[in-house]
């Protein structure tokens, strides 16, 4: 989206400084490529809309900072859905942004550009944030490692809220190492994020072990169920028989609720964004439509030209699912079903260590092919927004590829702060693949 | 038959405290336009709020003086609605569970004391303020996220007096619980109104208007007085009210339709997914009460008793804290509550409203109003005299004692001095024996008053009266 190249080169030249100062930081002089959707200071944040044209943030998201000051260098800003909504990366009001692994096909989104840029090995890893599966079902799609933590771990301050409820900031990455890096440099309690949660965090590279001896693996049968590419469902079930040679002990789980995720997901989430978009007014910043009468009127004419037709359509639905005679029926149900979603995984986790499913039900599609068919599209998020309806972790980890050449993402889905456990077992399985 | 008028009262009170409610911005008045903001307050992309534990603090204080229940659980809700001073375009406020619930506002109007009762207490951000100019608008947000606790009285009233009667006694409690200013002028205090009217004897309400935001409890009054009078006009001459919102013009002194109920907005509330709820304990709750102050009504009833000072002196005493602080500190050192109070009635206030000072400037210390009253209670100093003391010792402070010795004011009890005093009073006019003699008693006065001048007011006017009382009785 933008390039800041003096900024960058500037921060380079300071890791070089402190590099031959003999300094040492765990990521010095590293380039990572930010997702647009975050703030850094004396960088544009489109977060992919015309509304946001001309915003320059004045400060750091805390992940930024935190990244900062371990020595990152950040080079430039990804392409992205606008406002996070949408998983394709076709949603951007600016440019198109293209699968490395065939240019015609979309690279997920909504974080599609970060993954693109791994993926196609531009950038060395990329932030992205995941709300309904936005950091690993891209990943998936472009053959990279996507890390989605658990709701609280890192900071979302500076991080512009799509369901503030739902959204988590996290690292793409090409292996799985370099993810618990970046992860151990933004986790954390963060004093201007309340819902950050003050819990220790582990040195996560010392979890990486190689092997998966003493783990038990769920495997939900609710992922595993008519929808779901064969091909799709045959990597993952490969997968999970290398993870069984590794040791790990598999066992067959039951999430019950799984077919509530999407509509719970497309309540929730909405409704949160309704208000959180509520903001971009062109009354303070960004773009202001010109000839407003009066201030609603300008409110109006400058979100509707603001605004692309996937934020319309569910900030209309956000609005709809709160209005009063409607609150209860939609809302109110949403959040008694994303309980019994959560009380699903917390059960699950008394028998396993980690969860094992398909990211997404199909690998990359065609750009074009879904964009006028908003449901089918939703339902590829059904087995990635459960995780953020429950609030625990995710990790896609690349499981082979299509006929066609296109990837296929595993994941692995651990419980509260259970970050230690999928990435070793994301290592572990990538270490052996690599090596066979 | 006769009208009745039902009025509930919903007032904002900015709360005192250093920073915003969900920011370090500082919340300090008349600071040039939006310069005291941050991304926080303005709303900016991916900022969040941070709860000011201090603004929960002081309403639940608030609620703990006003006899309100404190839930262990609270939470906020967003309430979404569209204007250019709303930064997010929507409020932090809290909707179904509030920090506060119940209690009430003793009031006393016309000799009579009720109970006005409360509905809840709750907590909330201020918004900007819109300002126009000749072609063109802006916004400070500088009021925008100072916290606001909003007070929402029952139904509970009935005229305009009884409104104005409980904003009087809210605003004593919440000064002495320290949790305000309600400096009316920097609009520290703002109320809505909803009123209705109803037959007597009704069993059901009328339909309510509400009326938005008036700054003064002027303001309240009459415009309750000119509601209730057009809606009785509009009922008794056959037409019906319609729910809506109206607000006030001072300056023409109506009420004007704002919306009705069809354009009422849908707030859309949920709860805020940015804020942790508001978790109590039984103890920090505990400790919080362990501080309050006791309540004005309270304090009023225990002067009465404890110095014997009338209802009246108690209720302006009691009125400000700082004045009841003063008094009583004063009674006590004197031990002498009655002259402390006719001191402080009669001539500290008095000078304070004259020099349009405030208790908290005064010079003159309780120590050394309670030192003037005990020279004067054991006679070494005169009232006139006294006064002349008191003046001074307000004008620049100091030892009574000192000031008395400095002006030479040590009243003559002397009754060998005294006498000589008098015997040269007497001696000057002999004029005046004749006519006492002769039955006229002010003569004997007018030598009292001829003795204070000779001694320059020192002479002890009470020994001056009885020595010549004696020695014109006698000398026949």
């Amino acid at each position: 989206m933008s390039l800041d190249a003096d900024g960058a080169l500037a921060q380079a030249e300071e890791a070089d400084r402190k590099r031959a100062a003999g300094e040492e930081a765990s990521l010095l002089g590293i380039p990572v490529a930010i997702k647009d959707v975050l703030n850094v200071t004396g960088q544009p944040c489109t977060c992919g809309s015309q509304i946001l044209q001309g915003y320059v943030a004045p400060y750091d998201a805390t992940a930024i900072a935190k990244l900062r000051a371990a020595g990152a260098v950040f080079v430039g800003r990804t392409n992205m859905d606008e406002f996070a909504m949408g998983g394709t990366t076709e949603n951007s009001s600016f440019q198109v942004t293209r699968n490395p692994h065939d240019l015609d096909c979309v690279p997920g989104g909504s974080s599609g550009g970060s993954a693109a840029a791994v993926g196609g090995g531009i950038a060395l890893a990329a932030l992205g944030s995941d709300t309904g599966g936005s950091i690993r079902q891209p990943a998936s799609f472009c053959g990279c490692v996507g890390l989605k933590p658990t709701y609280g771990r890192i900071s979302r301050y500076g991080l512009t809220a799509f369901a503030s409820s739902l959204d988590q900031i996290g690292p793409m990455t090409h292996d799985v190492r370099d993810a618990a890096i970046l992860l151990e440099a933004m986790a954390g309690v963060d004093p201007m994020d309340s819902t950050s949660v003050d819990q220790s965090v582990p040195v996560y590279t010392a979890a990486l072990s190689g092997d998966l001896k003493g783990m038990t693996l769920g495997l939900p049968q609710e992922y595993f169920v008519e929808g779901v590419d064969p091909e799709v469902e045959a990597a993952v079930r490969a997968a999970v028989e290398r993870c069984r040679e590794l040791g790990a002990e598999i066992r067959e789980v039951s999430l019950p609720h799984t077919e509530y995720a999407i509509a719970t997901y497309y309540v929730i989430a909405t409704a949160e964004a309704s208000a959180n978009l509520a903001r971009f007014d062109g009354v303070r910043y960004g773009s202001r439509a010109e000839g407003g009468t009066d201030p609603i009127d300008m409110y109006g004419k400058t979100r509707a030209q603001g605004f692309g037709e996937e934020v319309k359509r569910r900030i209309i639905l956000g609005t709809y699912v709160l209005s009063s005679g409607y609150h209860d029926a939609y809302y109110l149900t949403g959040q008694k079903v994303r309980t019994l979603i959560r009380c699903d995984f917390e059960q699950a986790f008394e028998t396993c260590d980690a969860i094992l499913t398909p990211v997404s039900p199909t690998a990359a599609y065609k750009i074009g092919e879904k964009i006028n068919d908003p449901l089918q599209m939703y339902l590829g998020d059904m087995f990635t927004a459960t995780v953020n309806l429950a609030g625990n972790c995710g990790l896609a980890v690349p499981c082979g590829k299509t006929s066609t050449g296109l990837p296929i993402g595993l994941q692995v889905i651990g419980p509260d702060f259970g970050e230690a456990q999928v990435l070793r077992v994301g290592h572990a399985y990538e270490q052996s693949e690599a090596a066979s | 038959m006769s009208w009745v008028a039902t009025i509930g009262l919903e007032t904002h009170v900015q709360l005192r405290t250093e920073s915003k409610m969900f920011c370090a911005c500082s919340t300090g008045f008349g600071a040039a336009p939006n310069s005291h903001v941050c991304p926080v307050c303005l709303g900016y992309p991916g900022a969040m709020p941070v709860l000011n534990r201090k603004a929960v603090e002081l309403t639940v204080r608030s609620g703990l003086m006003l006899g309100c229940d404190i839930p262990f659980y609270s939470k906020f809700d967003r309430k979404s609605y569209f204007y250019p001073d709303m930064p997010k375009n929507y409020q932090i406020s809290q909707y179904d569970q509030p920090l506060c619930e119940g209690g009430g506002v003793d009031i006393v109007l016309e000799g009579q004391a009720r109970r006005i009762a409360l509905t809840r207490i709750h907590l909330e951000e201020d918004v900007g303020k819109s300002m126009h100019f000749r072609s063109s608008s802006g916004v400070d947000f500088n009021r925008a996220g100072v916290p606001l606790m909003e007070i929402v009285s029952d139904p509970d009233m009935h005229t305009p007096e009884e409104a104005i009667a409980y904003l009087t006694a809210l605003k004593q409690i919440l000064l002495y619980a320290e949790v305000s200013d309600c400096n009316l002028e920097e609009g520290n205090m703002r109320s809505d109104v909803n009123i209705s009217i109803a037959r007597e004897g009704a069993t059901e309400l009328g339909t309510k208007a509400e009326i938005k935001n008036m700054n003064t409890f002027r303001g309240v009054q009459s415009a309750l007085r000119y509601e209730i009078a057009r809606q009785i006009d509009v009922l008794e001459e056959g037409g019906r009210i319609v729910q809506e919102t109206r607000r006030w013009d001072p300056d023409a002194e109506m009420t004007s339709s704002m919306r009705t109920k069809e354009d009422a907005h849908d707030y859309r509330y949920f709860p805020e997914p940015d804020l942790m709820p508001v978790v109590l304990t039984e103890a920090q709750i505990a400790a919080w009460r362990a501080t309050l102050p006791e309540p004005p009504a309270a304090r009023r009833e225990r002067m009465v008793s404890e110095y014997g000072i009338p209802e009246y002196d108690a209720g302006v005493l009691a009125a400000d804290k700082r004045v009841g602080d003063f008094f009583e500190a004063v009674a006590r050192a004197s031990g002498n509550g009655k002259a402390a109070s006719n001191w402080i009635m009669t001539e500290m206030l008095r000078l304070l409203g004259d020099q349009e000072m405030e208790i908290s400037d005064v010079r003159v210390t309780p120590e050394a109003l309670a030192g003037l009253i005990g020279l004067v209670d054991s006679g070494a100093l005169n009232s006139n005299s006294a006064k002349e003391v008191f003046a001074e010792l307000f004008a620049h402070g100091g030892d009574p004692k000192a000031v008395v010795e400095a002006k030479g004011l040590t009243q003559v009890s002397d009754s060998g001095a005294i006498e000589t005093f008098v015997q040269q009073a007497i001696d000057a006019n002999p004029q005046s024996i004749e006519d006492f003699r002769n039955g006229k008693t002010q003569a004997a006065k007018f030598l009292v008053g001829q003795v204070m001048r000779l001694s320059k007011g020192k002479a002890n006017p009470q020994m001056v009266g009885e020595m010549i009382e004696r020695l014109l009785s006698s000398d026949d």
